[in-house]
């Protein structure tokens, strides 16, 4: 904002103008191929001190716990690029799981459907309130951390029964099978990355996901439905979540009450480390694939060297989310719209 | 900023009450759910009850006390619970060479993550969702780090009867909540920062185009919610009797935002309400104890607290827009 004070004098001589320029270009870069780079060099640091790093059983197991994350993710990704935020994932991430867990009772379509349901209608309903009323995303979606957590209570007789799926299930074989030795979980995120990368990118409901978070006012004007869009954002990412719980709850046999707290915020800082803009309209599917690998290889690594507490991952977390950040910030200052 | 469009005078009529559930709907609700607890809830006006509710809620008015300056200021800082639990991890370490120079300690490292918040917010100009986020995942980390992840027995005499010792039958923890929520009144109110935060808050460029110390303002502001949380946090381990770092202040965050955007203070920025953030800690305590001794679960308390949140939001946004 400052910065107007300054350009009109440094724009008379050329050579400012092409360091911008460059500083541009630079910026862009970053933004897109920073996370795979920083992933890449990651993976290969790790491979020459650990040995056990690079093991295909070890990439698995990377594979495996990251997956339940990238499908909340990917959900956040469109969230987060229409200019919102969703802070009810890790409590709708729960819900699902504990309401599959419930319905593998009557089969495994009733464990799959009943979840989404539920989680679908509580995406729906924040859509709603956040597109119709003006309220603020972060609060709407507060207040369904809330809720679907208290659902989630009341449904297991305040956090007292733990449901579990039979053992002869077909639901189990969703989380636990496994196909060339790689789990059924990393082939779903793999494909909804897929999808998910083909919706943003090449059809008109992505087209608007980046038109509304660029600005909805000329969104707006452009005659694009920006309540509509922002809706089925919010929807996709109930869903999604709810999938993700689904998904674990088939993996653990069970539908475990606890889990989920505080997964909005890795979402989150993975969504970031890809190199998605908090203030919307840019973004990338791919990006938020590599956030979440570069947080589970961070976790990895961290369990590899055995001798560290593992709560130096959290450190190492924030750290990263911090320095991406301000990379990000000081690289993109010009791509930045003030507020 | 809407405020040049002309409004008919039938949206004033249909604002008015809005307008009025914002301004006194949070003492009002107080107020209705005191007098319902009086009537229908046994042994409500014990001591020892009206005790118990007062000392768990101290905490989170002290924590949100910080909030509330934190959001007049056009922010948020995620990082609150994260810091109550750095300090509970600082304070064993130090205890050793004294109470105080341990609780000091504590609060100078809130004040450091508050600088680092303040500094990522002002100097760098990140959202200040992210720059707390950062702190939020690493406070905790690093506490755990701290502490070695173990959970360490308070035996500090004094400490623990700062926990759990009072003052004319009220506990030290209450009155210092109470203590704080005058004197960040006062300094919101009566002092140059104060009027400061609330211009920044109110239109940041604005307010560095006048020459306000906007990001001095910004950075103490994050401070000052930082020692805030510090403080809670000692208080926490005294009340425990331990140093927990894996649960203290867990969800502290959403707590005091809770209380601050029921009490009122818009998430706009430039407007804080200290009192409203009190009341507003206060009913959402209430609402939890009130349905608990009705006999409805937990789960119905936080299903309510989150329709209460969006009834808050939802009011506030009619005053914005007209």
């Amino acid at each position: 904002m400052t910065q107007i004070l300054t350009t009109p004098a440094a724009s008379a001589h050329p050579a400012p103008v092409e360091r911008e320029l460059r500083r541009e270009r630079l910026a862009g870069l970053a933004q897109r191929h920073g996370a795979p780079a920083v992933l890449v060099l990651a993976v290969l640091v790790a491979s020459v001190l650990f040995p056990a790093f690079p093991t295909a059983e070890n990439a698995n197991g990377i594979a495996i716990q990251s997956s339940f994350l990238a499908i909340v993710a990917l959900g956040m990704t469109f969230v987060i690029i229409t200019g919102g935020i969703d802070l009810s994932v890790g409590s709708v991430f729960a819900l699902g799981g504990v309401l599959a867990a419930y319905a593998s009772q009557w089969g495994p379509v009733p464990a799959l459907l009943l979840p989404l349901a539920v989680c679908g209608a509580i995406g729906l309903l924040q859509g709603v309130l956040i597109a119709k009323t003006g309220m603020a995303p972060f609060i709407v979606t507060l207040a369904g951390l809330l809720g679907a957590r208290g659902l989630l209570l009341a449904v297991t007789d305040e956090g007292a029964t733990t449901y579990l799926v039979p053992k002869d299930s077909a639901f189990l074989e969703f989380g636990q099978g496994t196909f060339l030795g790689i789990g059924y979980p990393v082939y779903l995120a793999v494909l909804l990355f897929g999808l998910g990368a083909v919706l943003l990118q090449r059809t008109r409901y992505g087209q608007a996901v980046f038109a509304v978070g660029g600005s909805p006012d000329a969104a707006a004007l452009m005659g694009l439905p920006v309540a509509r869009i922002r809706v089925l954002t919010y929807l996709l990412s109930g869903l999604l979540a709810g999938f993700a719980g689904v998904l674990n709850a088939s993996r653990l046999s069970s539908g475990v009450t606890i889990l989920g707290v505080g997964m909005e915020l890795d979402a989150i800082a993975a969504v970031v480390i890809g190199g998605t803009l908090l203030v919307g309209g840019a973004g990338s599917i791919s990006g938020t694939l590599c956030g979440v690998l570069l947080l589970g290889v961070i976790q990895n690594v961290i369990n590899q060297i055995g001798t560290l507490n593992s709560s130096y991952q959290s450190v190492v977390s924030g750290l990263f989310l911090i320095l991406v950040v301000v990379v990000q910030t000081f690289l993109g200052r010009r791509r930045r719209r003030p507020r | 900023m809407t405020d040049t469009t002309a409004v008919p005078a039938a949206s004033f009529d249909r604002a008015r009450p809005a307008r009025w559930a914002q301004d006194y709907g949070v003492y009002a609700a107080v107020a209705a759910l005191v007098l319902f607890n009086i009537a229908f809830t046994d042994n409500f006006l014990q001591t020892a009850t009206l005790r118990t509710q007062l000392v768990q809620v101290a905490p989170v008015v002290i924590a949100a006390l910080g909030m509330a300056m934190v959001i007049g200021s056009e922010g948020v800082d995620l990082s609150v619970g994260s810091v109550m639990a750095l300090a509970a991890a600082v304070l064993p370490l130090y205890i050793g060479y004294g109470l105080w120079p341990a609780v000091l300690v504590a609060l100078l490292v809130g004040a450091l993550v508050g600088v680092v918040n303040g500094t990522l917010v002002a100097v760098v100009g990140l959202q200040p969702i992210v720059a707390t986020l950062a702190l939020l995942v690493g406070g905790r980390g690093l506490a755990l780090v701290f502490a070695d992840g173990q959970l360490k027995g308070i035996t500090n005499p004094t400490l623990l009867e700062l926990g759990t010792g009072e003052l004319l039958s009220v506990p030290y923890t209450v009155l210092i909540a109470g203590v704080l929520a005058l004197v960040i009144g006062f300094v919101v109110r009566g002092t140059v920062y104060g009027r400061q935060l609330v211009a920044v808050g109110g239109n940041r460029a604005a307010s560095a185009l006048a020459g306000l110390p906007v990001k001095r303002v910004l950075i103490g502001t994050y401070a000052l919610c930082a020692v805030l949380a510090a403080l809670a946090g000692v208080l926490a381990t005294a009340r425990l009797g331990a140093s927990d770092p894996s649960a203290i202040g867990n969800l502290m965050e959403l707590s005091a935002i809770t209380a601050v955007v029921v009490g009122g203070t818009p998430l706009t920025g430039g407007r804080i309400r200290v009192l409203g953030t009190v009341a507003g800690a206060l009913l959402m305590q209430l609402v939890r104890a009130t349905l608990i001794n009705h006999d409805l679960p937990d789960s119905s308390a936080q299903m309510i607290q989150a329709a209460i949140i969006l009834a808050a939001v939802y009011l506030a946004r009619e005053r914005r827009t007209r």
